[in-house]
């Protein structure tokens, strides 16, 4: 099978950005981290911080307990494949990805729960309170999560036609700045949803261990050395990618259309723009709000998923 | 063809008549435990696979009928092997091949006279399935529907010295038969008053009913088959006789007989009756979103494995009900390549379910025989006893989850597209209700998700909760046979959904018209209207993360040293912990029940602080039969009080009793 000029492009667009974001990933959570301690009045530990603590993870021993089985051990492997890949789906630079003929938006909140059911099972293996504790309430805050983010995806689709990402983008991008009343619905539960499905205040704290409300923290303590890292890094990931569906589907001007790669470094530029400032937003609203008690967080999260309907009801009865 | 042409109804009646001289055959040897486990049911498991095979190859063919020589005078049975047929043949013998095969190696443990007993009912069971499927008039529908009910209520009874089992089995034959008499009096509205013939199928077809009286012939079906179904609120049968069956059994009532239910109601709605009307579809929707939810909350609550499943069969039974409710919709406003599209989902989420639950319901009949336990409660850590069930389960619970690149979800995203491509429905309360029914599959989709965490985390992973589960066994040869077959079902169902989009593409075209033909342009990718707008290929889905997976594991293989050490999980400076500090399958679902409690009837029984033999007690259990079925037993009671008053069994009362119907009869006319 021979490929055309185009479809190579379009695969070299591919493979650079799967590099691309997993090497840029713990960068965003380091600028994150960065942002916070600027606004708390703290020096902070720098961006490169997540390197230096992923370097010293790989190259420390790995401690498993007695009763771990083989899902325990292949769980951070799966995990880190399924964010490497959500990350390198969504089109952030070039609308050519080839990929996204495989994988649509429906096919990337399914990564997303793929991810997620290996790592709740791999919480609930070592079988200690903490674990289960922590499985449950990732499944609990996800049930509510997921089908938010599907409804804010389908708000977009049913805009553009199309639940591939690439038409996605395309069509949100080819409007110049028209403010859709649904996809402001659907802008408000995603960020919601981006809160909680990557263990933000106010549902989840990723600095500290309280076992009164740790969640993501609780499922992953029992990992060690180069498995706590790829769970780390894939967490790093999953935020560049939840921030990478924010850009795609509310941000989306400046990117790189079909064929028209000249305009490839404005793109990127603009994108470390773009990330930079969701980095900064995500920051505040962080030091902004209080952590709230585990069972407001139904409820919260019940908000989004409201909201995420009325976005898609709105779509329907206006048509906009 | 060859020139001796064989009709397939020839073919598949000698293969039914081999499964009910196989069921006898294990009557007559009862004495012989090892012939009927190893020889009689991996012969039935043959059988279901040629008969699939038969199905398969029909199915796109021509129609073709007989007319069986027996029954009533002037009364013949009539059987049609027509696509709609054949696809759900499919699904019965691809499905009973894995639970027959399950089969020989679970009952080989049991008791000789029952044994035969039961291999009897077993082959009945099967064989009135697919006559339920191969009938084409109302007489041999009924009585295969009847053979399958009586059948399956003696094998949910095989255990009958239980109390609650066969409390379980009367209710449930109950409501079969309620269902039945609704089915009965349908066929009666759809034949018209035109005489005893007209109780063909075919008669029924060219009817032609105005509208009031098929909508009465629908809301019938829907009443009957739904009881069947377990379509609520007529599901309290279900979570009960499920559960109670031994587990191939529970694995084939949940898998095929579910689906035989599906079968009538698209038989009769888009075959018998030749017009539909919107409402029925947005009757059928409403039902099935509320039975969809409701069967997956009540999953999350479960304790016992197999209520859990059984719940989590309601649910599936209500998105099945969804998808028939959308067809009908998409189909009265003439959207006919959206209503292929949801009957595709439709018909390839009952395929995908009959594997994925059998296999699960299989599985706790090897987690059973391992450990003789049902409580969740008491379960534990088995992954480290039964390392061919833990990985044909994981396999099991990450297909019913709907996670690629599995066969769940291939139907999920099916029905998901569906919705996505409805809007421009003429009718505007229909427009709104779409977004919301979508919401509301994504939600039940997730709490799956939840539930199925809670039911392989609680079973499998974790430290074991009681001393005896360390000698728990694996399932043996048998058993694992029959859970790979299910197991590569599901696997084989998830990465090639063209392949099978393509074999449906024959039953949508029967039903109404139309077919999505995504075969015929790209075998890789799953489009159902244009590339442009969706596209799925799972099989390229895989290679991307086993590749990212690959490519991570052989850098951290190349690049760091593997050094691993073993030692005590952390305890958090608490040493005392043990295996009851776990959550259980109570802990697990806690929160559901917390945020869904209007909806469910708890009674707890909570210590106080000093008590000194503290005891915790709860109990969840369904509203709907206090508020419903509890007030039409006592009404019924009361009725039958009231009746037994004229009755003393004395032969002169009944004598003067007929006088005076007499006389009464005698002064009208």
């Amino acid at each position: 099978m021979m490929l055309t000029p185009e479809q190579t492009l379009a695969v070299v667009f591919q493979i650079t950005q799967l590099l691309l974001v997993v090497l840029a990933a713990p960068l965003l959570s380091g600028w994150v981290s960065q942002c916070q301690a600027w606004l708390q009045n703290r020096s902070g530990a720098g961006v490169l911080q997540p390197y230096r603590v992923l370097h010293k993870l790989f190259h420390k021993d790995a401690v498993m307990a007695h009763n771990a089985s083989w899902l325990f051990r292949i769980t951070p492997y799966i995990v880190f494949g399924c964010m490497w890949l959500a990350a390198a789906i969504i089109p952030i630079i070039a609308v050519d990805l080839p990929f996204s003929q495989a994988a649509d938006v429906i096919a990337l909140v399914g990564v997303f729960a793929l991810a997620r059911m290996f790592i709740a099972l791999a919480a609930m293996d070592i079988g200690t309170s903490f674990g289960t504790l922590g499985a449950r309430r990732e499944m609990l805050v996800s049930f509510l999560a997921e089908p938010a983010l599907l409804m804010v995806l389908f708000t977009a689709s049913m805009i553009s036609h199309s639940t591939q990402l690439p038409r996605i983008v395309e069509a949100l991008a080819h409007h110049q700045f028209v403010l859709y009343p649904s996809l402001a619905f659907a802008a408000l539960a995603f960020v919601i949803v981006l809160l909680a499905e990557n263990a933000r205040v106010p549902v989840d704290n990723p600095s500290t261990h309280l076992e009164l409300t740790m969640i993501h923290e609780a499922m992953i303590l029992e990992y060690s050395a180069r498995h706590l890292a790829l769970i780390e890094w894939a967490s790093s990931l999953k935020l560049f990618a939840y921030i990478s569906i924010g850009i795609a589907l509310f941000l989306p001007h400046g990117i790189a259309e079909v064929g028209n790669w000249p305009v490839l470094p404005l793109a990127i530029g603009l994108l470390m723009l773009k990330l930079m400032a969701a980095g900064a937003g995500l920051a505040v609203l962080e030091t902004l709000m209080a952590k709230m008690r585990i069972f407001r967080a139904p409820e919260f999260l019940g908000t989004a998923f409201l909201l995420a309907v009325l976005g898609l009801l709105i779509h329907f009865l206006l048509g906009a | 063809m060859s020139a001796v042409s064989v009709s397939p109804l020839y073919l598949l009646d000698i293969l039914i008549l081999f499964w009910v001289m196989l069921g006898l055959a294990g009557l007559v040897l009862q004495r012989s435990k090892y012939v009927i486990a190893h020889v009689i049911f991996p012969l039935g498991a043959l059988v279901s696979l040629l008969l699939a095979a038969v199905a398969f190859l029909s199915l796109g063919e021509a129609p073709v009928s007989l007319v069986l020589p027996f029954g009533l005078p002037d009364l013949p049975f009539h059987q049609r092997l027509d696509s709609l047929s054949s696809f759900f043949l499919i699904l019965l013998g691809v499905a009973t091949v894995g639970v027959s095969l399950f089969g020989s190696g679970y009952f080989r443990h049991m008791d000789g006279k029952t044994l035969g007993l039961l291999c009897l009912q077993y082959h009945l069971f099967l064989a009135s399935m697919a006559l339920v499927l191969l009938a084409d008039d109302a007489y041999m529908f009924m009585v295969a529907w009847e053979a399958m009910a009586l059948s399956s209520y003696f094998l949910v009874t095989t255990d009958h010295a239980i109390p609650d089992i066969r409390k379980a089995g009367y209710l449930y034959l109950l409501i079969a038969h309620v269902g039945a008499i609704a089915i009965l009096l349908s066929f009666g509205v759809m034949q018209g008053g035109n005489g005893i013939s007209a109780y063909t199928f075919d008669a029924m077809r060219g009817a032609h009913l105005a509208s009031f009286w098929a909508s009465a012939a629908f809301l019938m079906a829907l009443f009957g088959f739904g009881a069947k179904a377990g379509l609520l609120p007529l599901h309290v049968w279900l979570p009960e006789a499920h559960p109670a069956a031994p587990s191939p059994v529970s694995a084939l009532m949940s898998s095929v007989m579910l689906k035989t239910a599906i079968y009538g109601i698209l038989r009769v709605t888009f075959d018998l009756l030749g017009t539909q009307l919107w409402w029925w579809g947005v009757l059928a929707l409403t039902l099935g979103l509320m039975t969809a939810v409701f069967g997956v909350m009540f999953a999350a609550v479960q304790g016992d494995m197999k209520r859990l499943l059984a719940y989590s069969s309601i649910e599936n039974i209500g998105l099945l009900l969804v998808g028939i409710g959308l067809t009908i919709i998409f189909h009265v406003y003439g959207k006919d390549a959206l209503a292929a599209l949801a009957l595709t989902a439709t018909l390839y989420h009952s395929l995908n379910h009959a594997m994925f639950k059998s296999l699960l319901f299989i599985g706790t009949g090897s987690i059973l025989h391992a450990t003789g336990e049902r409580n969740m409660g008491r379960l534990g850590g088995l992954i480290h006893s039964m390392p061919w069930a833990s990985v044909l389960m994981l396999v099991g619970v990450l297909a019913i989850a709907g996670v690629p690149p599995l066969n769940g979800f291939v139907s999920e995203w099916l029905l998901l597209q569906a919705f996505l491509l409805s809007p421009g429905l003429p009718n505007s309360y229909i427009n709104m209700l779409v977004p919301v029914a979508a919401a509301v599959i994504a939600l039940s989709a997730a709490l799956a998700a939840y539930v199925m965490v809670k039911f392989y985390g609680v079973i499998f992973l974790g430290q074991r909760r009681e001393k005896v589960l360390e000698h728990a066994h694996d399932a043996g040869r048998w058993e694992r046979a029959g859970m790979l077959w299910l197991a590569l079902a599901c696997v084989g169902l998830g990465l090639a959904p063209v392949f099978v989009v393509g074999q449906i593409d024959h039953v949508t075209q029967m039903l109404v018209g139309t077919q999505l033909g995504n075969a015929a342009t790209d075998w890789m990718f799953l489009s159902p209207v244009d590339t442009d707008r969706a596209s799925y290929s799972p099989l390229y889905f895989l290679l991307a993360v086993l590749g990212v997976m690959g490519l991570t594991v052989l850098l951290v293989r190349r690049l760091y040293h593997g050094r691993m050490r073993r030692g005590p999980a952390w305890d958090c400076g608490y040493p005392a912990q043990n295996a009851r500090m776990q959550d259980t399958a109570e802990g697990f679902g806690q929160p559901i029940r917390q945020i869904f409690e209007p909806f469910f009837k708890i009674e707890r029984e909570v210590p106080s602080p000093f008590d000194t033999h503290p005891k915790y007690h709860g109990h969840t259990d369904d509203k709907l039969w206090f508020i419903l079925y509890l007030p039409v037993k006592h009404l019924t009671e009361k009725l039958s009080a009231w009746a037994s008053l004229m009755q003393h069994g004395r032969i002169h009362l009944y004598l003067t009793y007929t006088f005076a119907t007499l006389v009464v009869l005698l002064i009208f006319v």
